[in-house]
């Protein structure tokens, strides 16, 4: 009688054979092991981190140069978008219901409240690290050339930053936001020209229901088209905008030599006589 | 003294990051303030002794001969950004857990809130609304501010200070954006958020909001402190546009004077669309000091009363 050959038990792989696998070899295309290569590898072959290059100035990665700011505004961004769309399952942009949601949000939903807290708190540290940021930016002179332009587009995050807090405080559609956006609001009705009551409006034909008031609220007043066009400019919009501009601002950081290093200092010898040998 | 008026406002939850601003904003105006004048220290020393600037690696942080002048982003820079977004999300947990995002009553188009204030960040924009009529200070001067801000790398010829912290170099620019950030934009937000009560009135802090309190409003056209009277129209325009046509004259010549004397270098190497640009810029900012002070101090309303607007 011949034995039939038995298979071979299954044997669970090691970490290490795994790391031989097909499945790992396909997602992770470079050793681990703390080569000069790998680490370069380790950014270069990652979407997400080859936002930096490989290697940047040594003096950049301490905290007193750049304090961080631009990176936890991004990061308070992320935290934002995140905590925003977990609200956006539980809130309807509709005159009535908005209140009834953010109720049902702080009382009812699992974590709403701690949700809901954390988009408020993020939002307002978005604003204040914006302003350190470019407080930054400035006393290290760093929007001089070749960087004037990524300072404009700064400046337009800067406005964008903080139209989405705007836009987004009339959304719980409470005492706060609806006055808060009707003081906003009436500002724009002065607007000279094209606002209503702004200097030379009237004489121009505009009137309360077609100047740029009327154009921000959806009508003469702020009612629920003023909170459907505020919810679709705050979760929509002004984010597929401000993620443009983010854009267009990473990649003119990346392409003058990744997050600012301190740079060697010049002096009035630099600027007359022949520029010194840097170091 | 009523602490319990000042606490109301300093701990609504909305004030909080007011309220760290005012640590956090002197705090990093040191810090990078400090980190200028070591540099200022350094760059004498550098030109007191031309043959050390050449071979010195011209930074206050530390360098050793052979150390390479780049790191690996990985691990180096990576660590930091994870370490720093914990820290910060640890923040935010902690702060979500602690105090509760503010919910009002239901909007009632039927029921103003007095005081009716914008989020913070805006508040110097709406106290600048008690200066200037809403199409200044809502929109034209927001316009100036944001316009100002994009022309700053164009008109800042200094090649001085690129990527370094320095005060000695660019003393100019560094004192207009002082003036115009910490002094005008803060301060005008923390008296929207600290000063300003019920009736957007004056109440220091520590003051009762009395929301009864009647001022009898005083302020006055300027043309009537001159005997115009607000019927004589264009007599009234007239005379506002002359004092505003005034006030940018003389003061495009004070700058132009004072430019000359104290930033001669600037003056020389800008041409005239910059030049005329960095005046427009200073006289337009320090005219909001400048009416805040007629309008707190002289009880002056507007400068410039016409038909159609006013200033």
């Amino acid at each position: 009688m011949a034995e039939t050959p038995t298979k071979p038990k299954f044997k669970l792989p090691s970490v290490a054979e795994l790391k031989e696998g097909q499945i790992w070899k396909s997602i992770f295309r470079h050793k681990l092991d703390e080569t000069p290569r790998n680490r370069s590898l380790a950014v270069l072959s990652n979407v997400f981190l080859h936002l930096h290059p490989a290697k940047i100035n040594r003096d950049a990665v301490r905290y007193n140069y750049t304090w961080g700011m631009g990176g936890i505004t991004f990061y308070l961004f992320l935290v934002l978008t995140i905590t925003g769309v977990l609200l956006m399952f539980y809130y309807h942009p509709s005159k009535g219901q908005a209140y009834r949601d953010i109720m049902y949000i702080m009382h009812d939903v699992p974590f709403g409240n701690f949700t809901r807290n954390m988009h408020r708190w993020a939002a307002h540290s978005m604003i204040i690290t914006t302003w350190l940021h470019m407080f930054r930016v400035f006393l290290t002179g760093s929007y001089k050339p070749p960087r004037e332009f990524n300072w404009n587009i700064g400046v337009l995050l800067l406005l964008f930053t903080m139209l989405l807090s705007f836009t987004g405080y009339l959304l719980p559609d409470d005492q706060l936001g609806f006055w808060a956006v009707t003081v906003g609001t009436n500002m724009a009705r002065a607007t000279p020209v094209l606002g209503s009551e702004g200097p030379f409006g009237p004489q121009m034909g505009i009137t309360a229901f077609n100047d740029v008031r009327f154009a921000l609220l959806g009508g003469s007043i702020v009612d629920a088209n003023a909170l459907l066009r505020a919810y679709i400019w705050h979760c929509v919009a002004i984010p597929i905008i401000a993620s443009v501009l983010m854009i267009v601002h990473f990649w003119r950081i990346r392409k003058d030599g990744a997050i600012s290093g301190p740079a060697p200092v010049m002096i009035e010898q630099d600027l007359s006589g022949p520029v010194a040998k840097k170091a | 003294m009523d602490w319990h008026q000042l606490m109301i406002i300093t701990t609504a939850p909305d004030n909080v990051p007011i309220v760290i601003m005012l640590f956090l904003m002197p705090f990093y105006t040191w810090y990078g303030l400090k980190q200028s004048f070591a540099n200022d220290r350094l760059i004498e020393k550098l030109e007191a002794d031309p043959e050390l600037a050449k071979t010195h690696h011209r930074k206050t942080q530390p360098w050793v001969k052979g150390w390479d002048s780049t790191v690996h982003v990985w691990p180096y820079l990576l660590k930091i950004e994870f370490l720093a977004a914990i820290i910060v999300t640890l923040i935010l947990v902690v702060w979500s857990i602690f105090l509760d995002a503010p919910l009002e009553e239901p909007a009632n188009p039927n029921l103003t809130m007095n005081p009716s204030k914008a989020p913070w960040y805006f508040l110097g924009l709406q106290e600048m609304l008690v200066y200037f009529d809403p199409w200044i200070a809502g929109v034209v001067l927001p316009g100036i501010i944001l316009g100002g801000l994009m022309a700053i790398p164009y008109i800042d010829v200094n090649p001085r200070g690129n990527g370094y912290y320095t005060y000695k170099q660019r003393k100019f620019s560094i004192w207009m954006f002082f003036i115009g950030f910490l002094v005008l934009w803060l301060v005008l937000i923390v008296v929207g958020t600290f000063i300003r009560g019920p009736g957007w009135m004056w109440f220091w802090p520590g003051e009762t909001w009395d929301h009864h309190r009647i001022v009898h409003e005083l302020n006055r056209n300027l043309h009537e402190f001159f005997g115009i009277k607000d019927s004589e129209v264009l007599k009234a325009a007239g005379f506002g546009a002359t004092v505003v046509g005034a006030y940018f004259a003389v003061g495009g010549f004070a700058c132009d004077r004072l430019f000359r004397k104290f930033a001669p270098e600037m003056v020389k190497k800008q041409n005239v669309a910059q030049y005329a640009t960095t005046i427009a810029l200073t006289v337009m900012m320090f005219g909001l000091p400048i009416k805040m002070l007629l309008r707190l101090g002289f009880t002056v309303k507007y400068v410039m009363v016409t038909p159609w607007f006013n200033i």
